[in-house]
């Protein structure tokens, strides 16, 4: 993809073109963003006709800052569809068909289809290129049966990127092929999965002999692990590189927790001190990072270096809230929420100490999901820097002859 | 914009690699780590006349190349991959800066366009650290002449400096206050220290003749000079990091035990992950310092100092220890330049404050 160049000044004079169009603050949220897609506003670095301009991806920061200069009403990607947009946007344009890309596109950038991505099963984690769950052919269909978990959003989604085994007789990576599904399809069934914060963020998905038309598959038979590998990329470098101001995210509510702490010794104070400050510098490097990368990127998918923010995003923020709950004191023993069994309903928290409780709890997760810290450590191991693999037992048998969790 | 490189600065990296893969190979480093000046004076000429790197950031007016932190910064973290002996920290950073902050446009005259040619080795005595109780100076004034008494403890290449400048408390705050190295009542000890590559020494005045650098209370600009300094330091300190992870990984992926490279083994490879992370934590760090730095705001300049300083300090020190740990036995050995990047890396964390002071002036300057 060849990227165009583009001045600053230009993009922001398509951005006011865009919004003497059709303003967010006066329409909907479909509609505004819609048109924001028809001028390539969408992500900048998309070639013209599917949401960008073939520009630098860094643009695409102007952009966001131009509209929230004139707006009051801002569109957050990672809220109203954060999968469909983080990674179904690059999967499509990477490897979808015309069909797709004309098709789903837009209505991703709108949020009018949300996405779930359906890759861990019980059976495969860490080990996700392990799952067993079966695509056969049928004429011009596949037949599909199995079951996925831990998938964020199913409940509310329109499409899923399901990845399934096509070839069990072929060794497990080049076993697999990857589809787009329509949740509606018959044999769907999205089940709450209830974690420990007693909410069902997440679901658990079972497949009964559903039929997905054939040309419904991303890239070729047999090449889901290739097309899984964009997909997961972009999921690091979306989970990664959330919070980009200064001072924000969990550790401005940490500074903030800080700032109204009651009751605490001379002498924690002055530990805990340090303790928050070096948070601080954390937070802050954490985000410089980011900026860095972002100013050596050029155009495309993001490399391994999303591993380096992802690893240091979920270690860092479980170390913010660890912290949290230290400055909160005594009144950590208490979880005036309750654990309510329910959806996460995107209420506020009554204060910032509940939200801290809920936070201390959520982000254990955040070291486990997207790939386990433990992973991101291989990747960065081998692929930064170049150190040896591990030997594998599971790399050149047919997938059927390997041992799997039952 | 941070972190906006041209390709002139990956140049200077580059001349400044080659001299120093040339001048300051591990044998040489040994070699001056045991002599008393503790630095060649053949290669400091050379840098000053082949690369300009004592007058780097020294206005082209007093003979310096006009450069600014973010080529210091470069130019220091290639000398920290190395662990470089010679009086660049105290000479071509902290007096520098220390001149350039504070001292009258006679001073500047007199001693900028000296370091910049490498004839004059400078060195800074500062009052007491965060973590060092020793030693303190006063200025008075006798007859229209300024004589100064105490003494400054851990003065970086104080030994064989041509010109100290002494920070001493006047009746008006701080001054800098120049003294020739060879002053009368001035009474040089080098220190036996735990980083032989940098030196350090104990200096003592006793009704000492000096001049006054500076004019009234100093103090805002030696703090100034000194968050400059700090954030140089930071980039050196990147330089050593990043080199203990290379020497680390290289090791772990040639190293066979038990049929396999020990790089294969997840315990060692997540160490190595770790260190990735944090050498990458502080190569934001030392940039943003030193961009910081350039863009003149003090306030947001001071607060970048501190984090380097804060991160970096410790980012090395864990990764040269972790160093020794992957080459094992090996690592303990005298041979093995593993312990020098150790023991550079723990003095460099203690000087001009440790993490813990770094933290705490953070901490006062966010307001928590």
């Amino acid at each position: 993809m060849a990227i165009r160049e583009m001045s600053e000044e230009e993009v922001r004079g398509r951005v006011r073109a865009l919004l003497a169009e059709a303003h967010p603050d006066r329409v909907s949220q479909f509609e505004f963003r819609g048109k924001q897609y028809d001028h390539g506003l969408a992500w900048v670095h998309f070639p013209e006709g599917y949401g960008g301009l073939g520009i630098s991806p860094r643009l695409q920061a102007v952009v966001n800052d131009e509209i929230r200069r004139h707006a009051e009403t801002v569109y957050e990607d990672m809220q109203i569809n954060p999968i469909g947009i983080g990674m179904g946007a690059p999967t499509v344009l990477t490897h979808g068909t015309e069909w797709m890309k004309k098709n789903l596109l837009r209505r991703v950038f709108t949020a009018e289809d949300i996405w779930c991505q359906l890759f861990s099963e019980p059976g495969a984690g860490s080990d996700v290129a392990g799952l067993a769950t079966r695509a056969v052919r049928d004429g011009d269909h596949w037949v599909v049966n199995g079951q996925k978990v831990w998938t964020s959003l199913a409940h509310i989604s329109k499409w899923g990127m399901l990845l399934a085994r096509t070839d069990p007789d072929a060794p497990k990576h080049s076993g697999m092929s990857y589809f787009l599904l329509d949740l509606e399809t018959p044999g769907v069934e999205v089940r709450p999965l209830h974690h420990l914060t007693g909410e069902a963020e997440f679901n658990e998905v079972f497949l009964s002999d559903v039929r997905i038309p054939a040309e419904r598959m991303f890239a070729t038979e047999g090449e889901g692990w290739k097309v899984a590998i964009t997909t997961l990329m972009n999921e690091r470098t979306a989970i990664g590189g959330a919070a980009s101001r200064k001072g924000g995210g969990s550790i401005g509510a940490l500074l903030d927790l800080w700032k109204a702490r009651r009751g605490l010794t001379a002498e924690t104070e002055t530990i805990l001190r340090d303790r928050v400050a070096r948070l601080y510098v954390e937070a802050e490097l954490l985000r410089l990072t980011a900026l860095r990368a972002r100013a050596a990127q050029k155009a495309g998918n993001p490399g391994p270096e999303g591993s380096i923010s992802k690893l240091a995003h979920a270690e860092l923020n479980k170390r913010i809230w660890e912290c949290a709950m230290e400055v909160i004191g005594d009144d950590s023993l208490l979880y005036e929420a309750g654990y309510r069994r329910r959806r996460p309903s995107g209420e506020s928290f009554a204060t910032r100490v509940a939200l801290a409780k809920y936070q201390f709890l959520r982000s254990r997760a955040n070291s486990i999901e997207g790939g386990t810290s433990e992973v991101m450590r291989n990747i960065l191991g081998e692929r930064v820097l170049g150190l040896p693999g591990e030997p594998r037992t599971d790399k050149d048998v047919p997938w059927k002859n390997i041992p799997r969790s039952a | 914009m941070d972190f906006e490189f041209t390709p002139e600065h990956e140049e200077l990296r580059q001349t400044v690699r080659r001299f120093l893969e040339r001048e300051s190979p591990e044998a040489r480093v040994r070699a001056l780590m045991e002599t008393a000046a503790g630095y060649d004076e053949r290669v400091w000429k050379r840098m000053a006349e082949e690369l300009g790197l004592p007058g780097l950031v020294i206005p082209e007016r007093h003979g310096g190349a006009g450069l600014g932190p973010v080529e210091l910064a470069i130019a220091m973290e290639e000398m920290g991959r190395v662990l470089l002996c010679a009086p660049y920290l105290s000479t071509g950073v902290l007096s520098v800066y220390a001149l350039l902050q504070v001292a009258s446009e006679e001073e500047r005259g007199r001693l900028l366009p000296e370091i910049a040619s490498g004839a004059l080795i400078a060195a800074v005595a500062l009052p007491p650290q965060a973590g060092s109780g020793d030693g303190a100076c006063r200025a008075t004034r006798e007859a229209g002449a300024w004589r100064l008494d105490g003494s400054a403890g851990f003065v970086i290449d104080g030994h064989v400096a041509d010109v100290v400048l002494v920070v001493a408390r006047t009746a008006e705050g701080l001054g800098l206050f120049r003294v020739e190295g060879g002053a009368a009542g001035l009474r040089r000890t080098a220190l036996p220290t735990l980083d032989l590559t940098r030196k350090l020494s104990r200096l003592e005045f006793s009704a000492v003749s000096a001049a006054a650098v500076s004019a009234g209370d100093a103090s805002a600009g030696l703090e100034r000079a000194l968050a400059l300094t700090i954030a140089a330091l930071g980039a050196e300190q990147l330089g050593g990091a990043q080199r203990c992870l290379e020497a680390a990984t290289e090791y772990a992926k040639t190293r066979l035990q038990f049929g396999r490279p020990i790089g294969s083994y997840q315990a060692i490879k997540h160490k190595c992950a770790d260190l990735l992370v944090e050498v990458e934590f502080a190569r934001s760090a030392a940039y943003h310092a030193a961009f910081r730095a350039r863009a003149g705001n003090d306030a947001e300049a001071a607060e970048a100092a501190h984090m380097a300083k804060a991160y970096c300090s410790e980012a090395y020190f864990h990764a040269a220890a972790e160093s020794i740990q992957i080459h094992g036995g090996m690592g303990f050995t005298w041979e093995h330049p593993a312990h020098l990047y150790f023991k550079r890396a723990k003095a460099s964390a203690v000087l001009f404050g440790d993490p813990i002071h770094h933290r705490r002036e953070l901490a006062r300057q966010i307001g928590i």
